[in-house]
This record gives structure tokens, sequence and C-alpha cells, in this order.
């Protein structure tokens, strides 16, 4: 599966995950959040840049508890929950944010 | 990703059959694995395009497992569609299609049984239900046989006690022999083939989570609880569903875990190369999958020194330990070959080799070495799912039923408040979550919504009549699923959660020991 964005075409697996994953940019950000329905605000932004840090140290998406704390910490700990990253992304911040910042999905028993 | 258009099923008075609508799930297919998932596990990468090539495969293999596995031959001619098992799927319950009838998912595999097999299936097939393989069939198989969590609770009431996940592992089993995998599964087992754990998460993600837990365990308690991850000459490794260490509420089992070690003063080791307890070659019942995966415990059991082996909280992977581990990779008693010899040297032979978590905290609090403030759990009015691979497919404790008793003894010692759901619906009656065997996949929500049904009707009761809001659980898949399902049906996704988180918020973690 493919999608087509300023001239370019990128290529996705069949949930929409982005297959090649240095194809990821803002504006590609931009249109797979488009995709899911979600409105990218600072606030969303905050977490995919620290997904995509995390990431490249780690080569994993972070767990849910660590993206959390980091949230907390920089945006202050009412938002330092899982109710919050909800919010912002209703699929699951796991699965859905992690799409948005071009990672690819997290598997197993989660 | 917008979720599916479809009715969720509405709560009966009484548990009546539904009404049949043939056909209603026909649409519900998993993603196929792609080649590379495919060839990682040494299968064929995809179906041939010549379509007498992939029958001919299919039928090889049914024929070599049919002489490998006496059970599955038995299972294939015994059954005398009773219809015992009819209404005892919870797919099935939540579905309405009369293929989610275990006999009829079941007659998918047995009609072509009977037209390769039998002599009289290959001399009348017309009269003896008998059917060619054909390629709109083996669709069939894909979709069916992936509505199917291999939970066994329709085995509980076949007469004959045909094994029903056995007859769905060898369907799937021959699937992905002639190339036409699930993408879910398969690929999961190719990243613990490669990184050790289904997640996919290295060593030194493991580590950063780890010290992460130690500090807010800290924070929480004042008290230096340790995570240690390959820590040589400890007495016991933990393995445990990688989800443990990713997501919620998994994780707050494992921070439960960490501080039983602590209280009882044992030292502990997780490993970064067995990161994994579940096993997902039991899927599709490939032996040569399963022992792969389960090797790696073995190696790090050894690396590592350790004398003890405990399993976290995971269904699957407790049936694989519990069932299959002597053989797989030689943990556990009485063997007598140098495979076997070789690991009972090392390991402690005054505790059950491998333990569950349950039975190791259980063991624990009989001997007075846990101490608990069970009034911490008093906000939680707390109910019980056993899940369907602890239930049916093991034992705790030594003895029958230890599985279902040991878990709810745990609760009851860490919290006041404890019911009971429904008794048709608990122990080895068990329904499902409806996520379990590799249905645990986005794609077939809608086969995971309807099969939670049954479940959720019993816990819809709990509910009103006594105020439940904790639905503990000692299965990763289980607690997955329910929190993504649980919304359906009007609950708060936190309602569910585990047993030792439940240990976590009563433990004290002073000096009793």
């Amino acid at each position: 599966m493919a999608f087509e964005l300023n001239g370019k075409t990128y290529e996705t697996d069949e949930e929409g995950y982005l297959v090649n994953l240095s194809d990821w940019n803002e504006d590609v950000a931009k249109y797979l959040a488009q995709q899911e329905g979600v409105n990218l605000t600072d606030a969303h932004w905050e977490v995919i840049n620290f997904l995509r840090d995390y990431y490249n140290e780690f080569q994993i998406a972070p767990a849910v508890r660590v993206l959390t704390k980091a949230i907390g910490k920089k945006l202050g700990p009412e938002k330092g929950n899982s109710q919050y990253l909800y919010e912002l992304f209703p699929y699951g911040p796991a699965k859905q944010a992690c799409k948005i910042a071009g990672l690819p999905k997290p598997t197993g028993c989660v | 990703m917008a979720d599916l258009e479809f009715q969720i099923p509405k709560y009966r008075e009484y548990p009546e059959v539904p009404a049949l609508q043939p056909g209603a799930m026909a649409h519900s297919r998993p993603h196929v694995a792609s080649e590379k998932i495919q060839e990682a596990l040494g299968f064929q990468g995809k179906l041939d395009d010549d379509w007498q090539a992939t029958h001919d495969k299919a039928i090889a293999k049914f024929g070599e497992l049919l002489g490998k596995y006496r059970s599955l031959k038995v299972f294939m001619d015994a059954c005398v569609h009773c219809g015992s098992c009819t209404d005892k799927c919870h797919y099935f319950i939540g579905t309405s299609d009369p293929k989610n009838m275990p006999v009829a998912r079941q007659e998918l595999m047995r009609s072509v049984y009977r037209r390769y097999f039998t002599l009289a299936g290959k001399l009348f097939p017309g009269l003896v239900g008998a059917k060619d393989l054909t390629r709109e069939l083996l669709d069939e198989w894909y979709s069916y046989f992936w509505q199917c969590s291999e939970c066994r609770r329709c085995s509980v009431f076949c007469p004959y006690g045909i094994d029903t996940a056995e007859v769905t592992m060898a369907a799937r089993h021959i699937l992905d022999t002639v190339g036409y995998g699930q993408k879910y599964s398969n690929e999961i087992i190719g990243k613990v083939f490669k990184i050790g754990n289904n997640l996919g998460l290295p060593g030194p993600a493991l580590e950063d989570t780890l010290q992460g837990l130690e500090e807010d365990v800290k924070e929480d308690t004042g008290v230096d609880v340790k995570y240690p991850l390959d820590a040589q000459g400890a007495e016991v490794l933990l393995v445990t569903p990688s989800a443990d260490f990713f997501a919620e509420p998994h994780i707050e089992s494992l921070i439960g875990y960490g501080k039983v070690f602590h209280a009882a003063g044992i030292s502990w080791t997780f490993s970064s190369y067995a990161s994994e307890a579940g096993n997902f070659g039991l899927f599709d019942g490939s032996y040569e999958t399963m022992r792969k995966v389960a090797l790696r415990i073995r190696q790090a059991a050894l690396e590592l020194g350790v004398k003890r082996i405990v399993v976290g909280e995971c269904g699957h992977a407790w049936r694989v330990a519990y069932a299959f581990w002597n053989t797989l990779n030689g943990i556990g008693a009485g063997a007598n070959d140098p495979f076997a010899i070789e690991l009972q040297k090392q390991l402690d032979p005054r505790y059950p080799q491998p333990s569950h978590i349950c039975e190791f905290t259980w063991d624990l609090i009989q001997q007075g070495r846990l101490k608990f403030d069970k009034e911490a759990n008093d906000h939680r009015v707390i109910t019980f799912h056993d899940s369907c691979n602890v239930a049916r497919a093991s034992r705790m404790g030594g003895y029958p039923g230890g599985q279902f008793d040991i878990p709810r003894n745990i609760i009851k010692a860490v919290a006041n408040n404890f019911v009971e759901m429904a008794p048709e619906t608990i122990r080895e009656v068990t329904f499902c979550c409806g996520g379990g065997g590799g249905i645990l996949t986005d794609e077939l929500i809608e086969a995971r919504v309807k099969g939670a049904f049954p479940r959720m009707e019993a816990l819809q009761q709990v509910v009103e009549k006594h105020g439940v809001n904790f639905m503990a659980t000692i299965c990763a898949i289980c607690k997955a699923q329910f929190t993504k399902v649980l919304p359906y049906y009007g609950f708060n996704m936190r309602l569910v959660g585990g047993v030792h988180q439940l240990v976590s918020t009563a433990i004290r973690l002073g000096n009793e020991h």
C-alpha cells in the first residue's frame, strides 16, 4: 500500500504504518494524523518528538510508562498520565502515536 | 484508524443460543504475512501461483500431521456431531455465525480429511460429506481458524474429549506451510528469533525501562526495590511476557513481582536474551518454532547459573512452560537424558521447575514471609477472570484445581473485597477474553469485541450487583484485550489489571522477613 503527498509516493503496510522509517517528515506526520482523524497541536508534537528521539536511541518505542513520565516532566504532572495521552491519541498512545511519528507498530500482547 | 462499523451484542436476560446468521463473519480475516516474515520462520513465503501445487502441499502436510500426531487423527475420526460444543464458543455466542460453532469450524477441516484420508470419502464423497480442497475452502480455513482462540472451552463439554485447539493448530500449520501465514503471529515470532521478545525490545531499552521503574518505586515507597537484568548467579530467573515491560496495566504487575522478591529477600533477575515468556509457536502448534523460542530460556538459565525458573503472568507461556518445557528445553524434572540432566543438576529440586509467579508468591505467603496492608486495596471491589490456557491446560501447586485456587488465595490475602462472577463463566468453564491464540490484532477487532461478549455479560452482572471495579487476571493477552474492548461495552479500560498489581498495592517492603 502507498499514499502520495507533494508528488512523492510513500509506501505503507496494510495498517498504514510507514514501511521506510526514513521517509518520515512533518508533512507526512500531518497527513497520517489527518487519516487518523487527529488534529496535531503542540501537545501532540511533544509526544511525537519524544517518541522519535527515544526510537533513535533504543530502536523501539518507549514503554507507555516511560512516555507518560517524560511528558509529565516536560508539561507538568497533571499531564503525566495515560489518560492525557489517550485524549491526544484516542486509539492508544502506543499504536496511534507511533504511526503518526513514523515508527513501526508495537507488536505482542499490547 | 477509525473503528469498523459493527453491532455490539446486547446483554441477554437468559443465556439463550443466538439466532443463526449464516456468513455473518465470513469477511473476517487477518492480514497475511509477507514473504519476509514467512521465510524468517522457515515457511514458504507466499502461496504458489499454481493452485494444484498449493493443494498438493496442503494435503501432503495434512497427511504428515496425521501420521505424526495420533491425536489429530482421533479428533478427525471421533466427532459424532452431537452438538454439545455448539453454544459453548464465545465467538459463536458473540457473532451468531454458525461456522463459529466449534463442530462446524472443524468440519471445514474434517470434510477434507474424509475426502483424502478415508476410504468412504475417496469412493463416495457425496455420501459422507467429503469435500475437495479448493482455493475457496482454504480461504474459509484462513477466515474461521483465525476466529478460534484455542481456548478449549468447547473441549470441556465434548463427550469424546476432542481437543479443538489442536485441530485449529493443525489447520494453521498447514496454512503456514503453503505460504498463507498470519502476519500478527508470525511477525512476532520473527522478533523473538531475532531480538528475544514479542515486542522487539533490545537489551538497552529493557535496561532503561527497568531503571525508570526503580526510580518510580523509590519515589512511591522510599524503598530501593531492584529490577535486575542479566544478574549472574541470581537464584531466580524470572521470564515474563514482554508486554509487562511495555504496556499498561501489565507493568503494574511487573512492579509487583519485584516487590515480592525484595520483601522475601530472594535474589532474582530478568534476562535480556530470554526476555519473553509467551510462546506464539503454540498458535500453529509448530514444534520447531515452539522449541526455538523455548531454547532461549534454557540458554539464559545455563548462562546465568540460576537455581529456579519462575514464569510471570502469561497464559500461553504457562501452558507451554507447564506442559511442554520438559521436552522442549529440559526445564522440568524426571527425565534422564543428558539434555534434561544438565539443567536438573543446576536447578533446585525442592521447588517445582518451572514455577508460576502465583505459586511462588503464594508459597511465600503461606510461609509468613510476606506481609500486607490489605486495606490499601479497599478502594477496589475485585473479581477474577480465569485465563483459558492456565485454567484448562495447566495446574499450579501440584494438585488439580490449584490453578484456580492459588490466584484467588493471593487476591484474598492482599485485599478485602473479592466476589466471583457467575459459576458457568469461571474456573474450568471460563470464557476466553476474546483475544487469545493469535486473535489480538487490530484488524480482527470485530471478532475480538464480539468474542468478549460472554465475559462482558458476566462482568456486567457483578458490576451491577457488587460494584466490581477491578477484574484481575494473569495473562498479558487478557490484559491487552480487555483494555481495548471494555470501552465498547461502556466500561472503563482501567477496570482490568493483574494479580500482582494488587500484591504491589498492599505489600509491606520493610524488614518483616
